[in-house]
């Protein structure tokens, strides 16, 4: 059984299923990444488990224990960093950090000490008598994780905190973020819209859509294997390129799989393709060259190929040239209901 | 350029003139006051028949007879002490009904909320000169005529729904992450409203305090129908009583009463007036 545990978790708003059944399972010490588009219900889900929306059915487990509806907030072990950090504006960042140890009865002295420690962990001891109006965005989210952290939960949950960061900032903190959850070896429930974020954090990634888990598995296999065209255009930047082949099946390959003929090895078993160039960004490490398939069956398909620096094949709009993917990197999907086919092990 | 910087100029003079005008405007009620407390009868009296008298200053040397005789010959302090008391009362009374109120309004979901919401302020609508007679019936009965606890109980009726409402802004003001962050951090619905919601709402809470306070200073209409022996009349209903006899004004008395009693209150307004300003747009714009 997992730590953190819900089955066939249902939450429906008037006649609207904003989670709509789902079975997940956390391991101990996992950190787990809850990935979708807005509304998709992965906030529903993580506020679920946190115990501030009550389940319209459905089980949540909590290392072990039966978290029923009346098990409040406070008695299910976790911390919980909102996106808009939370702070309570009329305390100083030691008084927001002590908060939760006050409320668990923790003796003066050793809240003192547990804040200290807990402001030395992010580097955030001098702001300690500052309230939180007087400080950066950045240093909000540290006195929000610092907060999180003193008291030792069972589970963090992380509701995107570093989408109000700016992206120089962003980078840095989820590097922090990381390093501090293998640190701490604490459980983790991370929800983000942010594809990016979800492959960098997450020992694995939940992607959900229409309050359904559609996927749950690492970053790589998410990213190789998708189960869905859902999750194959969702994650990946540009997204996947889907062909029809026929009335009944769709190809994907990933952009960056997708090369003019004389970057492969000729050894390599290609599946060969005819692009007519339309227009090429230079994006200086690499070049996205967007066209449409000049094909056989059906042509006029848009594509996109993301070409890294070291692949010089002069490319010249309007012109038609030979591309391909590797045999292993094309997927196949059902165009029905989107599901993979085939092709590769999930 | 000379242009711009003349018309800038222009600007800010118009600006200040709108400024000194209001500020006159505002202020006048209180020089008058001011005037009329300390004249004598016969600089006060003679506008009528001397037509080159000038009003705004002092003619001859001012006295204090007039704030004498509201001491000394009228229940002046005894009336204060009243008001005093059934101000602070039912304050406590507002706050008590008000503050739970406007919270569980502000945070019930759904258009029941707000319709309740709506349904309160419109029994500010209804005027006190019709409510005062169910309200005999209701007074008789709890055997309080001519009793302070009349008013104590009749106030609350305007009170309570008028600054419910003004909680229910400030409240909803707060972020809901804040209290969802309170209780995760270890705290009970309870304890959250008591350490996290009514620390961030006592600018509202304040305003209320003031509100209802004034409001029940100003009170004149029930205090009229419920009290009729001297000795328990309040300020608003005391002063007029006492010093409009038939056709006779003791403008000087009456003015000099105006005045002591309003200057605590414009001191206490001016001590808060940011947080007092903030509040009413906090009702204004999220009520």
């Amino acid at each position: 059984m997992g730590y953190v545990e819900t089955r066939d978790l249902r939450k429906v708003f008037g006649d609207v299923p904003a989670v709509d059944g789902v079975d997940l399972s956390v391991a101990e010490g996992e950190f787990l990444v809850l990935l979708g588009p807005s509304g998709c219900g992965k906030t529903t889900l993580m506020r679920m488990i946190a115990g501030l929306e009550t389940p319209t059915s459905g089980e949540v487990y909590i290392a072990g224990e039966r978290m029923d509806a009346d098990v409040p907030p406070r008695a299910r072990g976790i911390a919980m960093v909102f996106q808009s950090y939370a702070l309570y504006p009329h305390k100083t960042a030691a008084g927001n950090i002590a908060f939760p140890l006050e409320a668990a009865g923790v003796a003066r002295p050793a809240v003192t000490q547990r804040v200290q420690e807990g402001a030395a962990l992010f580097g955030i001891g001098r702001l300690l008598p500052r309230f939180p109006r007087q400080l950066s965005g950045g240093e909000r989210q540290r006195v929000a994780l610092a907060r999180a952290v003193v008291r030792s939960p069972k589970v963090f949950l992380f509701d995107e905190p570093l989408s109000n960061l700016d992206a120089k900032l962003r980078a840095l903190a989820r590097y922090e973020l990381k390093k501090l959850q293998r640190q701490l070896g604490t459980t983790t429930l991370y929800v983000t819209h942010d594809q990016v974020e979800a492959m960098g954090l997450g020992d694995r990634i939940a992607v959900m859509n229409h309050g359904r888990v559609l996927q749950v598995a690492t970053p790589r296999e998410i990213y190789d294997h998708p189960a869905d065209t859902f999750v194959a255009t969702f994650v990946g930047a540009p997204p996947m390129n889907l062909i029809e082949v026929d009335d009944r099946t769709l190809l994907g390959f990933r952009p960056e799989r997708f090369l003019p003929r004389p970057a492969f090895d000729p050894s390599a078993d290609v599946v060969p393709f005819r692009l007519r160039v339309q227009h090429v960004e230079n994006l200086g490490a690499d070049r996205l060259v967007y066209g449409v398939l000049d094909e056989r069956a059906r042509s006029d398909q848009p594509v996109i190929a993301d070409l890294p620096v070291t692949v010089t094949t002069p490319l010249g709009e309007g012109q038609v040239y030979d591309f391909g993917v590797e045999r292993r990197w094309v997927r196949y999907f059902d165009r029905q209901n989107g599901a993979r086919r085939g092709g590769g092990a999930a | 350029m000379r242009m711009r910087r003349a018309r800038r100029v222009v600007v800010r003079a118009a600006q200040y003139a709108a400024i000194a005008l209001i500020t006159l405007f505002a202020v006048f009620p209180f020089y008058w006051m001011f005037l009329t407390a300390l004249k004598q009868n016969r600089d006060l009296y003679v506008g009528a028949t001397n037509l080159h008298h000038v009003p705004w200053v002092f003619n001859v040397p001012p006295t204090l007879e007039h704030v004498q005789l509201l001491f000394q010959r009228t229940a002046y302090l005894v009336w204060v002490r009243n008001t005093v008391f059934v101000g602070a009362v039912v304050v406590a009374i507002t706050l008590v009904f008000a503050a739970p109120a406007g919270y569980a309004l502000a945070r019930l979901v759904g258009r029941w909320g707000e319709r309740l919401g709506i349904a309160l302020f419109l029994t500010y609508l209804v005027p006190p000169t019709l409510l005062f007679i169910p309200f005999a019936r209701i007074v008789s009965v709890l055997h309080l005529q001519n009793s302070l606890w009349s008013l104590v109980v009749i106030y609350p009726t305007f009170t309570v729904p008028f600054c419910t409402w003004l909680l229910m802004g400030f409240f909803r003001s707060i972020p809901r992450d804040l209290e969802e962050q309170a209780m995760i951090d270890g705290y009970s619905r309870l304890a959250v409203i008591r350490k996290v919601v009514m620390p961030l709402a006592v600018s509202g809470l304040l305003t209320v305090v003031i509100f209802a306070f004034t409001l029940v200073m100003q009170e004149f209409v029930y205090a009229l129908t419920f009290i009729s022996s001297v000795q328990k009349m309040t300020l608003s209903l005391g002063v007029p009583v006492a010093l409009v006899r038939g056709d006779v004004f003791y403008w000087g008395s009456l003015m000099a009463a105006a005045l002591i009693t309003s200057i605590p209150i414009a001191i206490v307004y001016n001590l808060f007036i940011d947080r007092f300003v903030a509040g009413l747009t906090h009702g204004a714009l999220k009520g």
